[in-house]
């Protein structure tokens, strides 16, 4: 299998993917996720405003979709921290995201990702991510000792 | 307004979604409960809860604790909101979370919180996050910061 038809299989089998309703795609310039709308996103009714959570939640999957596809499906990677800047607010439409790895290490990935609307230059949040991507032993050190 | 925060969570449809509920109320703290479901598994091999679902829970009740820490009903956004997991949550185990508004200004409330099984000493992770205050508005105008 491909690595992209692995990453979709693999992303198939994460209860979080469907309760979200996201998918990914492929364009020329790499993955891109997509979170269409439905009413279970909304965080806020009086101004109809998309959940943070929900946003963070997609950021999060993409960053690591990302990751499985670049290690092409060996890692599960584990989230060891993450920030997400809130930029503009979420409005009642579809969601699109990009992930971009500043570093894949040994034990460690560093990722970005931005979360759009109508206009990729115009995101609506933004996360910074570290991933445990080593094996189980380097994956219990990772989580006592130094990373 | 502190009395009928936990109706709030009924009025979320993604928190709805989510399941989770509010279990406690004080000022400018707040404690709720995240049921365990596998509909919210984020590894396949291990069936692990993702942490999609805990920066939801957490993000919610942080902006709780806002509403719970403001003298009068504010709207809050999230500026930032960063985790730190810990240790992975426990298959088939609730999750209790516990969020605290440490610090208001006139325009930020600044916040902690916490997400365990059994108490803040074995944490399963940790939430930071910065919240603007919105002014009130005139409701016709409520849907742009």
């Amino acid at each position: 299998m491909d690595p992209f038809s692995n990453l979709v299989a693999r992303l198939s089998r994460m209860g979080m993917v469907k309760s979200l309703g996201m998918r990914v795609e492929q364009d020329q310039t790499g993955l891109i996720a997509v979170l269409p709308f439905h009413n279970d996103l909304i965080g806020n009714f009086t101004i109809q405003a998309l959940h943070g959570g929900a946003i963070g939640a997609f950021l999060e999957l993409t960053a690591m979709a990302e990751v499985i596809l670049k290690t092409e499906g060996g890692v599960q990677p584990k989230t060891i921290n993450l920030t997400i800047d809130y930029l503009r607010q979420g409005r009642a439409k579809d969601l699109h995201a990009r992930a971009y790895i500043t570093k894949l290490g040994r034990r460690i990935a560093s990722v970005r990702a931005e979360a759009w609307q109508d206009n990729e230059s115009e995101p609506v949040a933004a996360l910074t991510a570290h991933f445990l991507i080593g094996t189980e032993e380097a994956a219990d050190e990772g989580r006592t000792a130094d990373p | 307004m502190r009395d009928n925060m936990h109706l709030m969570t009924q009025m979320t449809p993604w928190a709805r979604r989510l399941g989770f509920r509010i279990t406690r109320i004080e000022r400018a703290q707040v404690w709720g409960v995240q049921p365990w479901s596998d509909a919210f598994s984020g590894d396949p091999d291990t069936g692990v809860i993702h942490g999609g679902v805990i920066t939801s829970f957490l993000d919610n009740l942080s902006g709780m604790a806002c509403g719970a820490a403001l003298e009068q009903f504010r709207a809050v956004a999230t500026l930032d909101l960063r985790i730190d997991y810990m240790r992975p949550a426990d298959q088939g185990r609730d999750i209790i979370g516990e969020a605290h508004c440490y610090n208001l200004t006139r325009t930020i409330a600044f916040t902690h919180a916490w997400a365990y099984h059994e108490s803040r000493d074995k944490v399963i992770a940790t939430a930071s996050a910065a919240f603007a205050i919105n002014k009130i508005r005139a409701p016709s105008s409520a849907g742009s910061f």
